[in-house]
């Protein structure tokens, strides 16, 4: 175990790496999906804002990206990643097919969570004279807040699942540290530490989103 | 003030069921200050009736008028500023979870873009009226049931609306908090000189505080009117409904004729009950019915059973609907007579 002094800086860049990545694409997912799950929310057919052919349309992409391996989506969106990064390597370019699996996924969430708010507060919003942006702004929104929060927290967490397979294609992290340091130089101990690392952010998350939406439940 | 000509509700077929026509060709007519009250079983159309006021649910054919104006005929945008001098109260409160009662009671005043501190003002002024100035800081989950309605209706009122329309606003309630909410239901509407429109199944709910009902079946105006006109009417399905009269079971057993009497101030029972017993010597029985005191009249629905020596009767009953006695033998009960008058 003298090789600890080499692996240290490593492990702590992985973990830096991994926050970042996770980081910047949770809150490229929450920019685009919470809007994409309330648009999936608005035109469904019998909504607020009925537009059947918009609903079926981002139902499939929807549908689309969540159904693609997110190994595969890897691959599939590099074109994308070179115009908008510059490269396809490194954890930087690692937020763009991050960001692109997320968004259907918490899309999904937030349409399921708004769909929770019961019909008779959105009428009687409508009853006080409210816009259908005034609806959204006003009731939905706030009213989903918790369960808004749990499905934000779900997506968050799988990021770091999928930050760890974009690491091992080139986007540095937790999960390409544990198969370069861990897994390919037969250091169980590597591999384990890394996983109690992962594990540990997991559950501070879990942790940390359950009291928020509690909090906000609570007020 | 609030009109209805001929209005028509159709919902168009979904996949299973066909096209489903709500409301079939309904007029009304509630008159500036009054208190109104919409009953019929359920799925008789009640709730899209009350939805068809303020446009949650545009009419397929016909005209909606609030305050002079036709609702029906103005576009969308137009609508939702007229909803604004309309205040809606629900039978599941709809009040919001995020916020708090005066947040809720703040809701639409937000949305009419008033500013914040006159928003404040008002609500904590509101909530004062329904009795919950304490209450201010309390979220919905924390209220009753009573409670939540109160601030429901300090948030219909924000607006300082000249309708309000109540979807079985006490349907959801237990006994003290109905008549609770009714009672200051009155209260706001004798305050502010408001049109009240009640939908209710509760037949005590229309007694207890409207001036005027409609009755509904299948979309369509069964009876309508006054209080203490259908009450005093003979063969009023309202009033009947109202007062509900039970037929009793004629047959078996029981000798004597039927008679049905509608009790009014004017024509108590007393002066029927002293010409079949005192006059015709009569055995009298109560054989169903009731009276009430409603909006300080007195009225009730009788189901009389006599016996004894009937050949008098007939005369008697006709001396008394023309003193303005509302009493008639029930038909039908011919053969109870023979019978009666087969054992003497």
């Amino acid at each position: 175990m003298s090789d600890w002094g080499r692996i240290y800086p490593q492990l702590v860049e992985a973990t830096g790496e991994t926050l970042y990545m996770v980081g910047v694409s949770a809150l490229l997912t929450v920019l685009f999906g919470v809007p994409l799950g309330v648009l999936l929310t608005v035109t469904a057919p019998g909504a607020l804002a009925p537009r059947p052919a918009l609903y079926r349309l981002l139902g499939l992409v929807v549908n689309l990206g969540r159904s693609l391996p997110f190994i595969i989506l890897l691959f599939l969106v590099a074109p994308v990643t070179r115009g908008v990064v510059g490269t396809t390597i490194g954890s930087t370019a690692a937020i763009v097919p991050l960001t692109i699996g997320a968004v259907p996924f918490l899309a999904r969430l937030v349409e399921s969570s708004l769909r929770e708010v019961t019909p008779g507060k959105v009428e009687a919003a409508l009853s006080m004279g409210a816009r259908r942006r005034d609806v959204v702004r006003t009731v939905l929104l706030p009213e989903a807040r918790p369960s808004l929060i749990a499905g934000i927290t779900v997506t968050v967490v799988a990021l770091i699942s999928y930050s760890a397979m974009a690491g091992a294609v080139g986007g540095g992290g937790l999960g390409d540290f544990a198969i370069r340091f861990g897994y390919q130089q037969f250091r169980t101990d590597v591999t384990l530490l890394t996983v109690v690392l992962l594990l540990a952010v997991v559950q501070a998350l879990q942790w940390a989103g359950d009291r928020w939406a509690r909090h906000v439940a609570r007020a | 003030m609030i009109e209805l000509n001929d209005v028509r509700k159709v919902f168009p077929a979904r996949r299973r069921a066909g096209e489903v026509v709500a409301v079939d060709g309904v007029s009304l007519r509630v008159e500036a200050g009054e208190f109104a009250g919409v009953v019929g079983p359920s799925g008789s159309g009640k709730s899209t009736l009350v939805r068809l006021v303020n446009m949650l649910e545009r009419p397929t054919s016909g005209s909606v008028t609030v305050d002079g104006r036709v609702l029906s005929a103005l576009p969308d945008d137009q609508v939702r500023a007229a909803r604004r001098s309309i205040g809606m109260v629900f039978q599941h409160f709809e009040l919001l979870d995020s916020r708090t009662a005066a947040g809720n009671v703040e809701h639409p005043l937000e949305l009419a873009g008033v500013g914040r501190a006159e928003r404040r003002r008002r609500a904590a002024e509101l909530l004062d009226l329904v009795g919950l100035g304490e209450r201010a800081d309390a979220h919905p989950g924390q209220l009753s049931g009573g409670q939540k309605q109160r601030v429901a209706i300090a948030r219909a009122l924000a607006g300082r609306p000249t309708v309000l329309l109540c979807d079985e606003a006490t349907s959801a309630l237990d006994q003290a908090s109905t008549t609770s909410v009714l009672e200051l239901l009155r209260r706001v509407r004798a305050e502010f000189g408001l049109t009240v429109l009640l939908i209710t199944h509760e037949m005590a709910v229309v007694k207890a505080v409207c001036d005027s009902a409609v009755l509904l079946e299948k979309g369509r105006v069964l009876d309508s009117g006054r209080l203490s006109e259908v009450l005093t009417r003979e063969h009023s399905p309202l009033g009947d409904a109202l007062l509900p009269a039970p037929l009793a079971d004629a047959g078996a057993g029981h000798d004597g004729v039927l008679l049905r009497v509608t009790v009014t101030d004017r024509t108590p029972e007393t002066l029927v009950l002293q010409t079949l017993v005192g006059q015709l010597g009569l055995a009298v029985e109560v054989a169903g019915g009731s009276v009430e005191t409603v909006t300080g009249g007195r009225y009730g629905r009788l189901l009389l059973r006599a016996a004894g020596d009937l050949e008098r009767l007939d005369g008697a009953v006709r001396r008394l609907r023309d003193d303005g006695v509302l009493i008639e033998r029930v038909p039908g009960d011919s053969g109870a007579v023979a019978a009666a008058g087969a054992g003497r």
